[in-house]
């Protein structure tokens, strides 16, 4: 089967994979509901049925959260690893979810509840972190190891931010655990009305870029050859990036790792054409965090996990193969 | 009348406070192959950024058929000159798709192949023998195989100037005259103005229509790559002797340690 045949098949297969992970994750939980159930359920549409209130109040938002994070994760793991041309770059590897949580903290503490200020403000520190990175990597040339290091100092100056808003505002954010360690329990639907649009408007963009993406896999010189400004594309990658990362974390937390296992996975599937890696990145990430989300929560019943853990145990594991490979390779 | 395809006016270059190149005048003719030759580190590659806008120079100007090329559009300038660059980086990407990219000057950053550029594609692919090669990725290739892909991507750009630099390190024998034959085609056939970079004079004294002879960045010889003052600076140069002979009424040219 051609490459393009081969992608085409994966984003086809995701889409009716991410309708099943849906359904799951409307069904499955503290209580089960049933397919036919469920459907009846919201077509009456009944406000005073509980099992209605459950649905629209509990699990569509967290559904919805799961996908909007999952799917922004992946796609800005995808588009940092080519901006960066290092595969083990993704948003929580460099700083970037790091910068935006702390942005999001500091929205918090000081500035006027306004649930559009916290996308725009993750949005704002997930840039910062985003440009950090660029700016140490463009003053020479950085081994990919030496780039995680730099990623995890970037990383470590947000996190103790974080910690230190944290001690000094207790009050400012509620539910700080959950949000430092990536969970999607309390997000209501009120909550992702302003991130989703981000989202919609970053996929849009990184559809958008998915050729001059590809153009930068060819390396900085043989890009400039083909007339592209590669300093400015790079920065306008890296913010749509930022946008995506960004408006997940604005909502749910520190969750780790899904824009580096996706777009691995796809790019094992499919190969490195980004006009393909974008939107199956997009499909499969929503479908990984519904799916975690959904273990998450019913693996050790009446308690649930922060989704981010669960990533976290996956992740990591898979990061240290990554780096030895790498390694091995330099 | 000869006409110049690149011009360099007075180029002055430094790299840490270095000069590498200084006060340099030199002039690609067009439709020509011209090759430069020279001792490692002379400013062969530098010549080679310089005209193909990867560096700028602190001082002079370059000029693409009397346009100077720092004030050109970006992607004006990649629709007439593409560059294979000496490089160590492999891209981790499909074949089709790296000699696809070379339409990129061609096409708006957003939108789809034409069947323009598709065309091109398989024009170019199959001007250098790559056509069973496209959905295996770059990393997969052999050195031959891979400098034949970017020769492709470069001829997918379908540019009047093309400018190679050492087009043929690390290929085997065999490998090197199939490149050049190819280079050699494309200058012939399709009337393309070829610059090169060689470390092989052999291949740079029987394949160039002019050399160009550098040494501690100036260009210390130009002639045509028959002429024998050529020859003589490039005996200095390199300490060899170069020799012709003459095979089934054709004239080749071969150099030698005595």
């Amino acid at each position: 089967m051609g490459r393009n045949n081969k992608a085409r098949l994966l984003i086809l297969l995701s889409t009716g994979l991410l309708a099943v992970s849906v359904l799951l994750g409307l069904c499955l939980g503290a209580s089960n509901i049933r397919p036919t159930v469920l459907v009846a359920t919201l077509f009456a549409g009944e406000p005073d049925d509980f099992l209605y209130r459950i649905l629209l109040t509990v699990r569509l938002p967290r559904v919805t959260a799961a996908l909007l994070a999952g799917s922004a994760l992946a796609v800005s793991g995808a588009i940092i690893q080519s901006v960066l041309n290092n595969p083990l770059a993704s948003p929580n590897i460099i700083g970037v979810n790091a910068g935006a949580g702390l942005f999001v903290l500091l929205a918090s503490a000081f500035l006027p509840a306004d649930p559009f200020l916290l996308p725009l403000s993750a949005f704002s520190g997930a840039l910062l972190a985003c440009m950090m990175v660029l700016a140490i990597t463009m003053t020479g040339r950085l081994s990919r190891v030496l780039l995680v290091l730099t990623g995890f100092a970037v990383n470590s100056i947000f996190s103790a931010g974080m910690n230190t808003i944290m001690i000094l505002y207790p009050d400012a954010y509620i539910g700080a655990g959950n949000f430092l360690a990536g969970g999607l329990s309390s997000v209501t639907s009120n909550v992702l009305v302003y991130p989703s649009v981000f989202i919609a408007a970053g996929f849009i963009l990184a559809l958008l870029c998915s050729k001059g993406l590809n153009i930068l896999n060819l390396g900085a010189d043989s890009a400039k050859t083909l007339g592209m400004n590669v300093n400015a594309c790079r920065c306008a990658y890296l913010a749509i990036a930022a946008i995506l990362a960004g408006a997940a974390v604005s909502f749910a937390g520190m969750i780790g790792f899904v824009g580096l296992l996706v777009p691995h996975g796809v790019k094992l599937m499919i190969g490195q054409d980004n006009r393909y890696v974008i939107p199956a990145s997009a499909l499969t990430g929503g479908i990984f965090v519904i799916l975690c989300d959904l273990l998450a929560r019913t693996l050790f019943l009446p308690y649930e996990l922060p989704v981010g853990i669960l990533m976290s145990l996956m992740g990591g594991p898979f990061f240290l193969y990554l780096i030895l490979k790498n390694r091995r390779k330099e | 009348m000869m006409e110049i395809m690149i011009r360099l006016e007075d180029v002055t270059y430094s790299y840490n406070r270095q000069p590498l190149i200084h006060g340099m005048d030199l002039t690609f003719e067009k439709g020509k192959i011209t090759t430069i030759v020279g001792p490692n580190g002379c400013g062969k590659s530098t010549v080679i950024k310089l005209s193909s806008r990867l560096l700028h120079p602190d001082k002079g100007k370059v000029f693409l058929e009397n346009k100077e090329i720092g004030v050109m559009k970006r992607k004006e300038f990649a629709r007439s000159v593409s560059v294979l660059l000496q490089s160590s980086y492999i891209p981790d990407m499909a074949v089709e798709d790296a000699v696809m990219s070379g339409r990129y000057p061609h096409q708006s950053p957003i939108s789809f192949s034409s069947a323009e550029d598709k065309r091109l594609t398989e024009y170019a692919m199959e001007m250098t023998y790559c056509q069973s090669l496209r959905n295996k990725n770059m990393r997969q290739l052999s050195g031959g195989e891979r400098q034949r892909v970017f020769l492709a991507m470069v001829l997918a750009q379908d540019t009047p100037v093309i400018i190679l630099d050492e087009p043929t390190t690390y290929l085997d024998i065999n490998v090197s005259y199939e490149i050049m034959e190819l280079i050699n085609s494309l200058n012939r056939n399709l009337g393309k103005t070829i610059v090169l970079v060689l470390h092989d004079l052999n291949l740079a004294l029987n394949y160039s229509d002019r050399l160009a002879v550098m040494e501690n960045g100036k260009v210390v010889a130009y002639e045509e790559a028959s002429d024998h003052r050529v020859h003589r600076c490039i005996s200095d140069i390199f300490k060899v002797d170069i020799r012709r002979m003459t095979e089934k009424g054709k004239s080749y040219y071969y150099s030698f340690k005595l």
